[in-house]
């Protein structure tokens, strides 16, 4: 492990990152300064300082009390959506990779119609036609994540399948259901643990863009894409505490997972290197 | 080469079939009563029954698809339910502003990528590949709202070189709708330059090393002719299709760029719309971006497959 980390510093780094951000979303009702939701209008649109390191906005909330709540949000929504685009998309990638025929067939064209709609258009027809929430955004960019799972899934089983010990597994009469959850799948996890590491950014960043466009997180939540929106109208007043926090956040923790997924690539299978 | 077009355009036709039964599902799945919204004032039961029952509102969903698809494909895509405007021509009104916000971000993407990303990957390690390594990795991660709002903040109020948003026809005052693009095309164009210029980098860096660079070095051409005729002429291969994807999907960042620098192109109608569920416009934009996206990759893929001649496109693996 020692050896991994030195040949890769980037590993250690994103991961640190990635560890604050979950430390913070956790720890968020001990380590917030303030109530994030609290109004105190006698506090409104202060400048950082002391006693409010980020500034507090129009309504008196703090700032840094928000941006720390919102980790909450924005990390939640990333392991929700990853966690449906994966199931869906690995289980859909096995079944069509290994069954092959019809199966194969129906399920691609499905994919093809998914990756037909460009992602973010995709994400915000969902949410729109689901209703305007956080559970539903969640929802829609797990479904816009979907074909690339099934996408790695599938190569990587049709390139096993007639690997030897699966054929043998095969012949010692092992169910397809076995073959696959037994012998294909823990051989394939690597690109997999990649792919939702890097996809854990991507939904952090659409979760973002959706409660940007108030299509994600409602008020008064805090969550950083909306806060980014709802302060933008004292930008013209030269107010730039409020946004700056919330996007410094976005930034820090997309940048953490995408660094720390082209490390996971880099240690765990370098000829996967080439592909990205 | 015919025959492969032929096939991949045959293989089209599920695909959008299936694509705008998503759409029209996702439309129908929608809250709210789109007859309500029509209706304005009326809110009489027989009245709603009567509009319900012009519109074929009334009629089973299948049936309902059927008669809205037949509509779409004659290019008749419904009305505004705010603007009672013909669909098609809202879109058609506000997609030169979209073309022309796009396409500068796409060209200054593509030529800034080409050219840092070129020089990064000849200097290996130089202080400029890695200023255009770290700008990729910040690139990629800096929402794309966010940087437009630093840039408004920074550009437009406190050093008020640029106007912060809004949109100025081209044919009667040119200066200003020049200076009017100048941030959002940035703003757009930053994250597609991140990707681009770390493709044309690492698929320089790829041929760099490859014998047949050694070879025409060997026989004498110039470090130009190596690079340009030959380096460049394969490695971009790989870059052409990350471009060509990039084109297809301008709509994708278009939303959010023209929303923060109220720009009236077809992304800004979009979220207009979605927040005034006037359903026949988010259905067509939404459609249209998906079928134009659909055209953009099928060129990609037959581009790709001219352009090196290694790929068979005869059996091509889906």
């Amino acid at each position: 492990m020692r050896g991994v980390i030195r040949r890769n510093p980037r590993l250690l780094i994103g991961g640190v990152i990635v560890l604050v951000l979950l430390f913070v979303a956790l720890a968020a009702p001990l380590i917030s300064p303030y109530d994030p939701i609290k109004v105190d209008v006698s506090q409104n649109l202060e400048p950082p300082s002391l006693a409010h390191p980020l500034g507090t906005d129009d309504l008196g909330r703090d700032v840094l009390s928000r941006v720390i709540w919102g980790s909450r949000i924005s990390l939640s929504v990333g392991v929700i959506s990853v966690g449906i685009g994966f199931f869906v998309g690995v289980s859909l990638g096995l079944a069509a990779g290994y069954l092959g025929g019809l199966v194969d067939l129906l399920a691609m064209r499905a994919i093809d119609a998914l990756l037909a709609f460009p992602a973010l258009v995709l994400a915000i027809s969902i949410t729109a036609a689901l209703g305007p929430q956080i559970q539903n955004a969640m929802i829609a960019i797990g479904i816009v994540a979907i074909p690339a799972y099934t996408r790695l899934t599938r190569g990587q089983v049709l390139s096993m399948r007639e690997r030897e010990f699966v054929v043998a597994a095969r012949t010692i009469g092992a169910t397809p259901l076995r073959v696959v959850m037994r012998h294909i799948f823990p051989n394939i996890t690597n690109p997999l643990v990649v792919q939702a590491t890097l996809g854990t950014a991507g939904a952090i960043l659409a979760e973002a863009a959706l409660s940007f466009l108030g299509l994600g997180a409602q008020p008064p939540d805090p969550s950083w894409g909306q806060d980014i929106n709802y302060n933008a109208r004292y930008l013209s007043n030269l107010m730039w505490w409020m946004s700056l926090g919330p996007g410094t956040a976005i930034f820090l923790a997309v940048f953490a997972f995408n660094f720390l997924g082209d490390a996971l690539r880099d240690a765990l299978d370098p000829r996967l290197r080439r592909a990205a | 080469m015919t025959q492969y077009i032929l096939r991949r355009l045959l293989l089209m036709v599920p695909v959008a079939f299936l694509v705008t039964v998503i759409v029209f599902t996702l439309i129908r799945l929608s809250p709210g009563d789109p007859v309500l919204v029509f209706a304005g004032e009326e809110r009489d039961p027989e009245a709603l029954d009567a509009l319900r029952h012009q519109y074929g509102l009334d009629q089973p969903m299948p049936v309902q698809f059927v008669v809205w698809l037949e509509h779409a494909v004659q290019g008749d895509l419904g009305r505004s339910l705010r603007t009672r405007q013909p669909v098609l021509e809202a879109i058609t009104e506000r997609l030169p502003k979209t073309i022309e916000l796009g396409g500068t971000a796409i060209l200054i993407s593509i030529t800034v990528a080409l050219v840092v990303g070129t020089a990064a990957a000849l200097n290996r390690n130089s202080a400029l590949d890695l200023f255009a390594t770290g700008f990729t990795l910040a690139g990629v991660s800096l929402p794309n709202f966010y940087l437009g709002i630093i840039l408004i903040l920074l550009f437009a109020l406190a050093l008020r070189i640029f106007p912060p948003g809004g949109y100025a026809d081209f044919a009667s005052e040119p200066f200003d709708n020049l200076k009017r693009l100048v941030l959002p095309a940035v703003t757009l164009a930053t994250a597609s330059l991140a990707v681009n210029m770390r493709q044309v980098r690492s698929s320089l860096l790829d041929v760099l090393s490859q014998e047949y660079l050694r070879t025409a070095r060997a026989k004498g051409l110039g470090e130009r002719a190596v690079i340009v005729g030959h380096a460049m002429k394969n490695g971009l291969i790989p870059v052409v299709t990350i471009f060509g994807l990039q084109v297809g999907a301008i709509l994708d960042g278009a939303i959010i760029t023209e929303t923060i620098f109220f720009w009236p192109g077809v992304g800004r109608l979009a979220v207009d719309s979605i927040s005034g569920r006037d359903y026949p416009v988010v259905q067509a934009i939404v459609l249209m971006s998906a079928l134009s996206f659909m055209v953009s990759t099928l060129a990609v893929d037959i581009l790709y497959a001219w352009l090196d001649p290694r790929i068979s496109y005869t059996r091509r693996a889906t």
